[in-house]
């Protein structure tokens, strides 16, 4: 047997079909996890990312495609202890204190009395609520009821957390605070899907990102593979009309660029290429308000894939 | 513009089916409970069952007992109901006071042996033997309706006893008529007269009638607070509905905002967190029953140390079967908001046609069979029969099982119910 043989895989998921009513919200998703990675689900509201974790855990059952936790199945006693899961809504007992939410959902998990408040501590300790652990969490600000949230998820030492937009609703303090906390957690090892529609943190937090849209994957790699494989070397320039209108739309679409919202986005090879276009765009009679020129991101990706924006 | 505000609220109203319920359904609802109740659907009282001994059997006797027996306020039963399709002998003295206590009927009257000497008098008389009334002082109404009723049919149905007394009063008083007589005449009516004030100066006993009645307590008398028993059980059965659907209520919180996904992602399973959430309710219940009973011993001297057998045991079942009662009406609804219109309704209807509101003696045997249906009655039933008739605790077996019984099967149902948040 050699050595790649005998790694398990975090997660692997084949085929993941599933329908609510006339909604299709996993489309035939293929998705694998590797040991120690951060996975980044990026995608608009509505893509099927919520649908994707909640498979995985075994809330939603898929009417098509398996998955699998650490070769068991999602749902089995396996995958569910192996699981840490961060669900989108503050899910805890807004009556109870920090430290009573964290010990509730450590005996849920199994914990033995005598390791439990040593996993409450640790907690509380990584999400720095160690002096507010007492304090009911009705009281506490948004941040740290999003930090409690996170550390809910992880009381039992999962090896794969299932992040479900954990920044959601919280301020950029409480937000670079959060960031921390998840780096803390790369730096241990363990795996982690992280699901956001904010580019910017699938940039930071991720060594992958899988683009979801319409329940399909449509994108899979590093930033940089997906900016390449979207753009090659090409840089991108975002041009801002005075004037918006079905005329300007319709002049951007046969220069081969993207109109959205009074903007057109193109792609160019070399700087000189600007000139070009603005010349174009002066002897069609349109006036611009201002031309930028800047290396594409993930947002652009989404755009250049999908024509929409991440948060439609 | 007042036109648009006034649209707006109806649709919403229109949308809000709680907020139609409590407005439309529970008034008519009660309305026809209450009508049914208190005569609306009827042309005649509730009739009154009692059991009736004739130890005397004499021509007087057996006529008066027609006359009950003919009488259409009165269900008057001589024996008890067939059992196994054979005859039961006659009730006795006994057999009647036993009936009495075990809640039978309301009352049994006895015709002592000698009644047929001196059936009627028109005024005290120590010597004529009294018709005796065993009651339970748990039902105010039927003695005095009773009482009354006895003098009835004895003018209905002896009137020539009534004429062959009146007789002889007149033999005895009346005379030639001569001034004597009318001054004797109307000393007796004084007399008749200061009876009556008497009488009616201590409550309005009917020892003086037509028909000497000896009123005797064999179930409550030596109470020192007899109706509080009952309505402890009654008031507390009622909010111990609402605890438990308020508890089981929780089970809608968590599922919306999140927290029973993340209970049911670890090891809790459905039916350990249901089983966990009907023992929370259950204790919950059961700690009000406690509070209760205790607030009414300590306030209104009820005697609840010798009965805690009987209430741990009654105790324990209501809570069981109210607590499962929660947890169905939260597996029924898909949000907190559902939750509260329909639990007022159901407990509403429930405690009214239950015995919770008024007792369930006082309405008519449909209905009375109707509470049945409730677990208000069975546990109502079961504080009674603890507090009120001091039976053993062996005797509880019908409402133990019925409550144990409605607490397994809406338990199921409710789990079968919960099926829908375990996976989508």
């Amino acid at each position: 047997m050699n050595a790649t043989a005998s790694i398990v895989t975090p997660l692997r998921a084949e085929g993941l079909v599933k329908r609510f009513g006339a909604v299709t919200a996993l489309a035939g998703i293929a998705l694998e996890v590797r040991p120690g990675e951060c996975l980044g689900l990026l995608g608009p509201n509505g893509a099927g990312k919520s649908t994707l974790i909640r498979t995985v855990v075994g809330r939603v059952i898929p009417d098509a495609g398996s998955v699998s936790v650490f070769d068991s199945p999602a749902g089995s006693r396996a995958a569910r202890a192996a699981l840490g899961w961060v669900p989108q809504e503050l899910a805890l007992y807004p009556r109870l204190t920090g430290r009573e939410n964290l010990e509730a959902f450590g005996r849920y998990h199994g914990l033995p009395g005598a390791s439990l408040p040593r996993a409450v501590e640790r907690c509380l300790e990584w999400a720095a609520l160690a002096d507010r652990a007492d304090e009911r969490v009705s009281n506490l600000s948004g941040g740290m009821k999003r930090r409690l949230n996170m550390a809910a998820g992880l009381i039992h030492e999962p090896r794969l957390v299932l992040m479900d937009e954990p920044t959601v609703g919280v301020d950029p303090q409480s937000r670079l605070r959060i960031f921390e906390m998840i780096e803390a957690l790369r730096a241990t090892g363990i795996s982690i899907i992280y699901t956001t529609h904010y580019m910017e943190e699938a940039e930071r937090l991720c060594d992958r990102i899988a683009i979801v849209d319409h329940g399909r994957i449509i994108a899979e790699g590093t930033r940089d593979e997906l900016v390449r494989s979207a753009f090659a070397s090409r840089s991108e320039v975002i041009a801002r009309f005075s004037e918006a209108g079905a005329g300007v739309a319709a002049w951007v679409g046969q220069r081969g660029g993207r109109y959205l919202e009074g903007t057109g986005q193109f792609t160019v090879q070399q700087p000189g290429e600007i000139a070009t276009l603005l010349d174009a765009a002066a002897k069609a009679g349109f006036e611009l308000a201002d031309v930028s020129l800047h290396k594409p991101n993930l947002e652009s990706v989404f755009l250049h894939l999908t024509g929409r924006e991440l948060r439609d | 513009m007042i036109a648009a505000i006034v649209r707006t609220a109806l649709v919403s109203l229109r949308r809000d089916r709680g907020a139609l319920a409590l407005s439309f359904v529970l008034p008519v609802a009660f309305f026809t409970i209450f009508a049914v109740i208190f005569g609306g659907r009827r042309d005649t009282t509730p009739k009154i069952t009692i059991i009736a001994v004739d130890e005397d059997h004499s021509p007087a006797s057996q006529r008066l007992m027609k006359g009950l027996e003919s009488e259409a306020a009165l269900v008057v039963r001589t024996r008890p109901a067939r059992k196994q399709n054979a005859e039961q002998p006659d009730y006795t003295a006994e057999s009647a006071e036993a009936a009495v206590k075990a809640g039978s009927a309301p009352l049994a009257l006895i015709i002592p042996q000698g009644f047929g000497e001196h059936p009627i008098a028109f005024g005290p008389s120590s010597n004529r033997p009294a018709i005796r009334m065993l009651k339970d002082s748990s039902d105010p109404v039927a003695p005095q309706m009773v009482a009354g009723l006895l003098q009835k049919v004895v003018m209905t149905s002896m009137p020539d006893v009534l004429a062959e007394q009146g007789s002889k009063y007149f033999e005895q008083y009346a005379g030639g008529m001569t001034g004597e007589q009318r001054q004797r005449i109307q000393q007796n009516l004084d007399q008749l007269r200061q009876l009556q004030s008497r009488r009616e100066a201590r409550g309005g006993s009917a020892d003086g009638g037509l028909v000497a009645i000896a009123t005797q307590d064999v179930v409550g008398g030596k109470k020192r607070n007899p109706m509080v028993s009952f309505y402890a059980a009654a008031i507390g059965v009622m909010f111990l509905l609402f605890t438990a659907s308020g508890a089981a209520g929780s089970l809608l919180d968590e599922a919306e905002s999140g927290t029973l996904d993340r209970v049911l992602s670890s090891r809790v399973t459905m039916t350990g967190l249901l089983g966990g959430k009907l023992i929370y309710s259950a204790l919950l219940a059961f700690l009000q029953l406690v509070v209760m009973f205790v607030w009414a011993w300590a306030v209104f001297k009820l005697d609840f140390l010798p009965h805690l057998p009987g209430f741990v045991v009654m105790g324990v079942c209501t809570a069981l079967a109210v607590a499962a009662f929660g947890m169905l009406l939260a597996s029924v609804c898909r949000t907190r908001a559902q939750l509260g219109p329909l639990a007022t309704l159901v407990i509403l209807i429930m405690s009214s046609i239950g015995g919770s509101m008024f007792p369930r003696f006082l309405m008519p045997e449909a209905m009375q069979k109707a509470g049945l249906l409730t677990i208000n009655a069975w546990a109502i039933d079961g504080f009674t029969k603890v507090f009120w008739r001091d039976e053993p605790v062996s005797h509880l077996w019908p409402q133990v099982l019925v409550l144990l019984l409605v607490a397994a099967v809406l338990f199921a149902i409710a789990r079968r119910l919960a099926r829908r948040w375990e996976f989508a």
